[in-house]
C-alpha cells in the first residue's frame, strides 16, 4: 500500500527544486532510471517524472497504469513541455473512444 | 458465423434460447456501462487538459528558475539550501469507485503555514526564492493533476475493456447462438416432416397391398 508520500524523478539539476517543498527528489542518469522508478514506485503515491526520463521508460512506466497507486506522472522540465504529457490524455482519448475528436472543449 | 457444435436436439435448442437471453441481456448491461464509463471520462479529460495545461506553464518557469539558481551558485550550495525542508507534503491516498473502476483518491493535508523557505537568504540566489514559491504554489494542483490523469488511465482501460466484451457479444456470441438456434429448429422441422412424409408413404403401401 502507498504510504502517502511524494516523489519526484528526473535530471539532477530539475528535482532537486522539489525537495524544497519536502517532496523527495531522485536525480538520475539514463542508466539508473528505471532502477530508480521501480524502487520508487514500490514506495510512494504519487511519482513525478520529468518528461524527458519518462518519455525514454515509456514502456516502464505503462506497467504502472492498472493500479491506483503510484501515479507516476510526467511534468515538463526546465526547457519547458516537449508535449508529452498532453500526447498521453490523447492517447487515453483514443484508446476510450476509438478515434480522437480532438480539443472538443 | 460459425455454427456451434451440438446435436439437433430440443433439449439443446432450449438451452441454447435460455444462454442467447442472458447475452442479450449481457450486451444491454455492458453497453450502459460503457456509456456511463465514456460520459464520466470525458468529464475526466476535460479537467486534465485544463490542469495540465495550467501546470505545465508553472512548473516550467519555476524549473527555470531553480535551474538559473543553480548556474549562479555552486551545487553544494543548493543541495544544502534545499536540502531539509522546513514543510513536508503529506497526503491521504484512498481508493475510490467510479463505476467499479477502483480509481485514487488523493488529498493533501496542508500542514501548517510555516516558513517557506528553508535556507538562509544570505548564501543562495533570489532566483531559488522564486522557484520555491512558484512550486510551492503549483504542487498543489500538480497532486491533483496526478489523481485526475490517473483515474483517466485507468477508466480508458476500463472502457477498451468493457469496450472488447461489448462487441464479443454483439458480433460473436449472439449471432452464433442465434444461427444455432435456427439450425436446430430447421433441422427439427425437417424430421418432422420426413416423419408425416413416411406415415403417408406406408399407408398407401397397405391400402395397395
Amino acid at each position: 500500500m502507498p504510504n502517502d508520500k511524494v516523489a519526484a524523478i528526473g535530471d539532477k539539476d530539475t528535482v532537486f527544486a522539489f525537495r524544497a517543498l519536502g517532496v523527495d527528489a531522485f536525480g538520475v542518469t539514463d542508466a539508473d532510471a528505471a532502477d530508480t522508478i521501480k524502487k520508487v514506485a514500490g514506495e510512494y503515491s504519487v511519482i513525478f517524472v520529468t518528461e524527458d526520463v519518462a518519455e525514454k521508460q515509456a514502456e516502464l512506466i505503462a506497467r504502472y497504469k492498472s493500479r491506483p497507486y503510484p501515479a507516476l506522472i510526467p511534468i515538463p522540465t526546465a526547457f519547458g513541455s516537449s508535449g508529452f504529457g498532453m500526447a498521453g490524455i490523447d492517447r487515453n482519448v483514443e484508446k476510450a473512444l476509438g478515434t480522437n475528436p480532438g480539443e472538443g472543449d | 458465423m460459425a455454427r456451434l457444435n451440438v446435436n439437433p436436439t430440443r433439449m439443446e435448442m432450449r438451452t441454447l434460447k435460455a444462454r442467447l437471453k442472458t447475452a442479450v441481456r449481457g450486451h444491454k448491461l455492458l453497453k450502459d456501462k460503457s456509456d456511463e464509463t465514456v460520459r464520466r471520462f470525458m468529464e475526466f479529460v476535460r479537467l486534465n487538459r485544463k490542469l495540465r495545461k495550467e501546470t505545465e506553464t508553472e512548473v516550467t518557469a519555476a524549473l527555470k528558475s531553480f535551474l538559473t539558481a543553480s548556474a549562479a551558485n555552486s551545487p553544494e550550495i543548493i543541495a544544502e539550501a534545499v536540502s531539509v525542508p522546513v514543510r513536508s507534503v503529506k497526503l491521504t491516498s484512498e481508493i475510490s469507485n467510479i463505476m467499479s473502476v477502483r480509481v485514487p483518491k488523493i488529498t493533501v493535508e496542508e500542514g501548517e503555514e510555516k516558513e517557506m523557505y528553508p535556507y538562509s537568504f544570505a548564501t543562495v540566489t533570489s532566483d531559488l526564492d522564486v522557484s520555491v514559491k512558484k512550486l510551492g504554489e503549483v504542487l498543489v494542483k500538480l497532486i491533483r493533476l496526478a489523481e485526475v490523469e490517473k483515474t483517466c488511465d485507468m477508466l480508458a482501460d476500463e472502457i477498451e475493456k468493457t469496450r472488447r466484451r461489448v462487441n464479443a457479444l454483439e458480433y460473436v456470441l449472439i449471432p452464433d447462438y442465434e444461427e444455432t438456434i435456427k439450425y436446430i429448429s430447421m433441422k427439427l422441422d425437417e424430421n418432422e416432416r420426413a416423419n408425416t412424409i413416411r406415415l403417408m408413404k406406408v399407408k398407401s403401401m397397405l391400402e395397395k397391398g
